[in-house]
């Protein structure tokens, strides 16, 4: 880790108790939901880090507890670092608040995570879907979405697959 | 100038009506801007001066479908945007004719998934299919070439059987 | 196949003015297919005759599930799928996955590989910023521009046609070097290319740089400030254009890019103009680039030597055992990365391109998501629009340079 990252990391884990992992040169610091927006408040007033480089989310499926990871990469352009802040969150309990006060590039980027994986973000001004059409059911990233995998027509099996298509006036 | 050398004086030309019409048909068919993804940039590349379409008659692509005959579906074609295009194909006046360009609307390509058309003719009834990812422009253009073969080869009969 | 729903004001109710409620002011529809939104768009205008009050873009129209799709299939052959998402900068975008891919398992890439990915980036760099101009001067109805750049362009699509045999998604760039070496005629080709291309660029700027109509258009059209670019992500020669001195070529090199002598063009108005220049600028700097790499193209293997995790050259399955059962095992079963996260950033001709990707100790990756720069760059839009009219919206529309394959993937 970069010798000009480590006070802010200490920092983060004096005041908001965050734990931190290091991979690659990388330091990615675990943050609770609820204290998530005062932590980017804190990076973007006292630190420089001005720029929201990107927000998403992944999930882990089988396991509940966390199921998802909100992460959020922050980019400090005066000093030249950036740091990764994670945020668990647990099956039952889909709710992060905004962060939508603190970088407006949030607004979007927050549509699409609760588009695509159903988490709330409580005290979002726009909450409708921006990828998936409007009466979408469910959300297409998470692990028991299906693929939606159509099987290939080879000279085998064409003549059964093309009964089952449904072409259009043909 | 070639006519009037092999008639002479006569100035008088006996053909079908079916042929005449359908090579009036070919010689200025009009595509309709239908760009989506990767594919439009190389249809914009066979439309520049390099590959030039114009010299096949299409000289220019006209943005509103009233006024087009030929749509090329030029890229993939989500869940979202099927209903766009087959109101537009539907706004298009017939005579009017679909070529499905690149692999994409052809079959759905790279992507078998829960967001795109598995191929197009789910959508539209598509007349010529040209394969490529992207094509060439040499592709898109001899895909032009064969929908003009199959134009020239168009009885009346059966159009008058389509339109009810 | 379900019916286009028929849309009523209720449901933007909290994004437009009061005065669209009473019908004071009209919601016009700019919708997917028009022949100035770059791709399948949908704005949203509330107008007060003809200057806009509100604009309210939908995406969405181009999704394409890709980073679902990528899950599915090992780390290899999801990296076909990184081509088609920004179609004006595939090798790019092909770079920038490898590049997470490569840090990822921790394999090194040879020197020569390097030089060629750079010579390979930077041509692809030119190549959509040709395409930025001649669609920009197409949508003010400078339509000859459009050509002269095709032309262009078609030159710069046959090399890359000699490198990788395929004009637009090559997916030559793979992890732990190149797909295999250029051949001959390549030095060929780029030098006859870097020898004209100056001579054009000095063209195109004759005919629009000085041009009265191109600068009533363009001039003190879509300020965008440096505090609303910051917080709304953008990043790229938008963001230079507001004043901010930031390129990750520069601040974070990589791929050996310290070595080569080259500027980074900052203005500070922030107008549709000031974008304008910094593209053109950047055209030459690039053309330097890819002068400097040529003249230094080293010798050397373009594959890494690794074989748990690259595959060996086709000329060595013949001879050696070992070769062939890499070979088998690497295309069939795929390589095991580290159960880690990696987020690793290039810069592309429109910002900041980066691959967020996290490994669960088996052969497909767990997540893959793409940070594409022009999904921030529309997000401001609105803000740059409010008070103009609708012709003005095109042409700062045009001037972000957004590509719709990049917002929806």
């Amino acid at each position: 880790m970069d010798k000009s990252l480590e006070p802010i990391v200490k920092k983060l884990q004096e005041k908001f108790g965050a734990t931190y992992e290091e991979f690659r040169g990388e330091a990615h610091c675990f943050v609770r939901p609820e204290q998530i927006v005062d932590a980017l408040m804190c990076l973007r007033d006292e630190h420089q880090f001005e720029l929201l480089s990107a927000q998403t989310a992944v999930d882990y499926h089988p396991q509940n507890a966390p199921r998802f990871h909100v992460i959020y990469q922050l980019t400090s352009l005066a000093q030249n670092l950036s740091v990764q802040l994670r945020v668990p969150v647990n099956g039952d309990q889909l709710k992060v608040p905004t962060a939508t006060r603190v970088f407006k590039s949030a607004n979007w980027r927050e549509r699409e995570i609760s588009d695509m994986f159903g988490i709330e973000f409580e005290g979002h001004p726009d909450p409708r879907r921006i990828l998936m059409p409007d009466d979408t059911e469910g959300h297409p990233l998470r692990k028991d979405f299906p693929l939606g995998y159509e099987e290939p027509q080879f000279s085998f099996n064409f003549d059964e697959i093309d009964l089952r298509k449904p072409y259009v006036k043909e | 100038m070639g006519v009037e050398q092999k008639l002479g004086n006569m100035g008088v030309v006996t053909t079908t009506l079916e042929n005449v019409v359908n090579w009036s048909r070919t010689g200025a068919m009009w595509p309709m801007l239908f760009g989506l993804a990767c594919c439009a940039i190389e249809m914009m590349a066979a439309q520049a001066a390099h590959y030039d379409m114009s010299r096949f008659g299409m000289e220019l692509m006209r943005a509103s479908p009233r006024q087009s005959d030929l749509m090329i579906v030029a890229g993939r074609v989500s869940k979202k945007m099927g209903p766009v295009l087959r109101r537009l194909y539907d706004q298009m006046p017939e005579p009017k004719w679909v070529l499905a360009m690149g692999d994409c609307a052809s079959c759905g390509g790279v992507f078998n998934n829960y967001a795109i058309y598995q191929g197009v003719d789910e959508v539209v009834p598509v007349d010529v299919y040209v394969a490529g990812c992207p094509p060439r422009p040499e592709a898109l253009i001899h895909g032009v070439l064969t929908l003009h073969e199959k134009v020239k080869g168009d009885k009346f009969k059966d159009l008058a059987a389509d339109i009810k | 196949m379900t019916q286009i729903e028929e849309v009523t004001i209720d449901q933007y109710k909290h994004l437009v003015s009061e005065r669209a409620l009473t019908g004071e002011t009209m919601l016009l529809n700019m919708g997917p297919q028009h022949p100035s939104t770059h791709g399948v768009l949908r704005l949203l205008l509330e107008l007060d005759g003809e200057v806009v009050i509100n604009c309210i873009p939908d995406i969405g129209f181009l999704h394409t599930g890709v980073e679902k799709n990528m899950e599915a299939k090992t780390y290899q052959k999801a990296e076909v799928m990184t081509d088609r998402l920004d179609y004006m900068n595939t090798m790019g975008n092909n770079l920038s996955y490898v590049m997470a891919v490569e840090k990822l398992i921790d394999v090194d890439v040879p020197v020569r590989a390097q030089a060629l990915r750079v010579i390979l980036v930077e041509l692809q760099r030119i190549a959509s910023h040709l395409v930025w101009l001649g669609t920009s001067g197409l949508d003010l109805a400078a339509m000859s521009m459009f050509l002269f750049c095709f032309r262009e362009r078609e030159q710069i699509l046959d090399i890359f046609e000699l490198v990788s045999g395929q004009r637009m998604m090559t997916t030559y760039i793979r992890p732990g070097g190149v797909w295999r070496d250029v051949p001959v005629e390549f030095e060929k080709a780029v030098r006859d290319f870097i020898k004209i291309f100056p001579k054009r660029i000095d063209e195109y700027e004759k005919l629009l740089t000085k041009n009265p109509l191109f600068i009533d258009r363009m001039v003190d059209i879509g300020h965008l400030s440096k505090e609303t670019a910051l917080s709304y992500g953008v990043t790229g020669p938008s963001l230079r254009a507001s004043g901010v001195n930031w390129d990750l070529r520069k601040a974070r090199p990589y791929m050996g890019y310290e070595q080569y002598d080259f500027n980074v063009p900052v203005l500070t108005e922030g107008d549709t103009y000031a974008r304008y220049l910094v593209r053109i600028q950047e055209l030459r700097e690039s053309l330097k680039i890819v002068e400097q790499a040529m003249n230094k193209l080293p010798l050397g293997p373009v594959r890494s030597d690794n074989r748990k995790f690259v595959p060996p050259p086709r000329s060595e399955i013949g001879v050696s055992m070992e070769s062939l059962i890499h070979h088998f095992k690497l295309w069939t079963e795929g390589f095991n990365a580290p159960q880690a996260s990696i987020y690793s950033a290039i810069e592309s001709p429109r910002g900041e391109l980066a691959a967020f990707l996290e490994g669960d100790g088996g052969p497909k990756p767990l997540r893959v998501h793409l940070r594409t720069p022009s999904f921030d760059n529309l997000a401001v839009l609105p803000e740059m629009v409010k008070g103009h009219l609708v012709a003005d919206l095109v042409a700062i529309l045009s001037s972000i340079d957004i590509v719709l394959g990049d917002i929806d993937r």
